[in-house]
């Protein structure tokens, strides 16, 4: 490449930073920002996300981790932005850590919970969201038992909304952030086994994993009781050709499924499942798919595990095996934050009526 | 088109050696001198700096690399958000000489970034900046202590400092539009 060539490149690229070209900076006002092909405003499910995408937002945690482990971990980015985290469901891991990753950033970050407000009352979620819009808040992170809440909230305000889980059916910023521990754990996703082990039928975080790690390159067996595993997954759709499906490998056996794993992802078990009679009872799935010692050397050596949390130890994961060093799961939390800084950051927020 | 070279290969090692004589000279030698470069060229002109420090003194220079687009001033402007990098400050600055490395110091922004973003890291005795090219339009009360050349450059035109490590050779360009 000769110099010339990148000389004008790098003008390119300033133009397209600058947006509008109305700009009356000239080129290189600043150092070169270097600006990121990033142009999602909200971050609802993974399906549609690229592995470029998906590389960004891990790189960039990576750099957020730094920050974290700084004396003061507080930055001037985000000053001036507003983020809600609305709740309609319990958390405490990905509430608390949007809220800490906010801050981190120098975001205001206020609470609301469906107990205790208007919620109570009766009023809408499209109300609800309206109104937090209407006092300033820019970036909204969600949390609903029903599918597809954080799409119709989307569609009806003006303000970035992250989902932070929603029904049976997503939960993108846990998924993130289980594929960059399995990064920094591992060096790459690219080429890793992961076995995703219990109920993956009621999982929005197994559902946000499969897209997310099918993107990055995994290799990936989903394993559970057969109630517990969706019809359909694995199944390549015929009618459906030009649909992307992620490939899985589904396995009712354990043993086959954990044979040279890198990574093993367990689910919680909910114990509701059992009285609906989808498993027989929770003694009978940890003798079958609880992930213990003996059963962890089925995979490869220094495989790592996984838990998204709340453990159920003892039903679907040892004690032993969740605080042993192959175990992930506490710097999945830590990681957690990383990660929800830098969606925090990517995404911007919403543009202040201007 | 023209791009015109500013500096050769030559240029730019004897302004490095100078630089790298100056900063000692001033600090009445290298100890306590922290070398920080701002991602992403300040980062490989610091190493280079140290390496020459090392050469004549014999002492290392701690080098570290400061990342400071989440200080930017500018970022609700901006359409695109920039890259983020790590940092990496391999010691503690507090009541240490640092010296702020990058490659062009224009309108001061950059170095009043970098500045806060330091400040996250400690308090150095004392905060010094060297720069490869000063191509003057300051928009703020900031002036470089350390400069390889002085350019008096327009507003349309754009310098671009290439290294090695980064670019594949070691050379600065002016490249002034509407001179076809």
């Amino acid at each position: 490449m000769n110099g010339l060539t990148r000389t004008v490149d790098r003008r390119d690229q300033q133009e397209a930073a600058n947006g509008t070209g109305m700009s009356t900076r000239p080129p290189q006002a600043t150092a070169e920002p270097s600006p990121l092909p990033w142009t999602r405003r909200h971050v609802l499910d993974l399906d549609d996300f690229t592995p470029d995408e998906i590389a960004i937002v891990l790189e960039t945690a990576d750099a957020m981790r730094e920050v974290l482990g700084r004396e003061v971990p507080r930055l001037p980015t985000l000053r001036g932005t507003t983020i809600a985290t609305l709740f309609y469901e319990a958390s405490t891991r990905t509430r608390a850590s949007f809220e800490l990753a906010g801050k981190a950033l120098g975001a205001d970050v206020i609470n609301v919970s469906s107990s205790g407000s208007s919620v109570e009352k009766g009023e809408s979620l499209i109300d609800t969201v309206r109104t937090l819009r209407a006092i300033g808040v820019d970036i909204l992170v969600m949390r609903h038992s029903n599918s597809g809440a954080p799409y119709l909230a989307a569609r009806h305000v003006d303000a970035a909304v992250l989902n932070g889980g929603d029904g049976w059916h997503a939960h993108p910023t846990q998924a993130l952030l289980d594929l960059f521990t399995i990064q920094r754990r591992l060096g790459n996703v690219r080429g890793c086994k992961v076995v995703i082990v219990g109920d993956i039928m009621h999982s929005r975080v197994a559902r946000s994993n499969l897209w997310g790690l099918s993107a990055a390159g995994a290799e990936i067996v989903v394993c559970g009781p057969p109630t517990l595993i969706p019809a359909g997954l694995g199944v390549i759709d015929e009618a459906e050709p030009g649909r992307c499906l992620p490939h899985v490998t589904v396995c009712h056996d354990l043993r086959e499924a954990l044979d040279g794993a890198d990574v093993v992802m367990t689910l919680r078990l909910q114990k509701e499942r059992m009285q609906s009679g989808l498993i027989p009872s929770l003694r009978e799935y940890s003798r079958l798919y609880e992930i213990t010692a003996e059963r962890l050397r089925w995979a490869k050596p220094d495989a790592l595990v996984m838990h998204p949390g709340p453990m159920n130890e003892g039903v679907e994961i040892a004690p032993d095996v969740a605080y042993s060093v192959q175990s992930g799961i506490e710097e999945q939390v830590t990681n957690g934050v990383a990660v929800r800084m830098a969606l925090l950051y990517l995404i911007r927020g919403g543009k202040r009526a201007a | 088109m023209a791009d015109k070279v500013i500096m050769s290969d030559a240029d730019m090692q004897r302004a490095i050696r100078r630089i790298a004589h100056e900063i000692v000279e001033h600090s009445r030698g290298a100890s306590g001198v922290v070398l920080v470069g701002v991602h992403s060229r300040g980062a490989p002109l610091a190493r280079r700096i140290a390496t020459a420090i090392q050469g004549f003194e014999g002492v290392p220079v701690p080098v570290g690399a400061l990342d400071i687009s989440l200080h930017r001033d500018d970022l609700p402007r901006l359409a695109a958000r920039p890259r983020v990098q790590r940092s990496h400050i391999p010691t503690d600055i507090n009541d240490k000489t640092v010296v702020l490395v990058d490659d062009v110091l224009y309108t001061g922004r950059t170095a009043r970034a970098a500045l806060d973003a330091l400040n996250d890291f400690g308090r150095p005795r004392r905060i010094m900046l060297a720069v490869m090219v000063d191509r003057g339009h300051r928009e703020l009360p900031i002036r470089p202590d350390f400069v390889g050349r002085n350019l008096p450059t327009s507003r349309d035109e754009l310098v671009s400092v290439e290294l090695a490590e980064t670019d594949g050779n070691d050379r600065v360009l002016l490249h002034s539009p509407g001179r076809d």
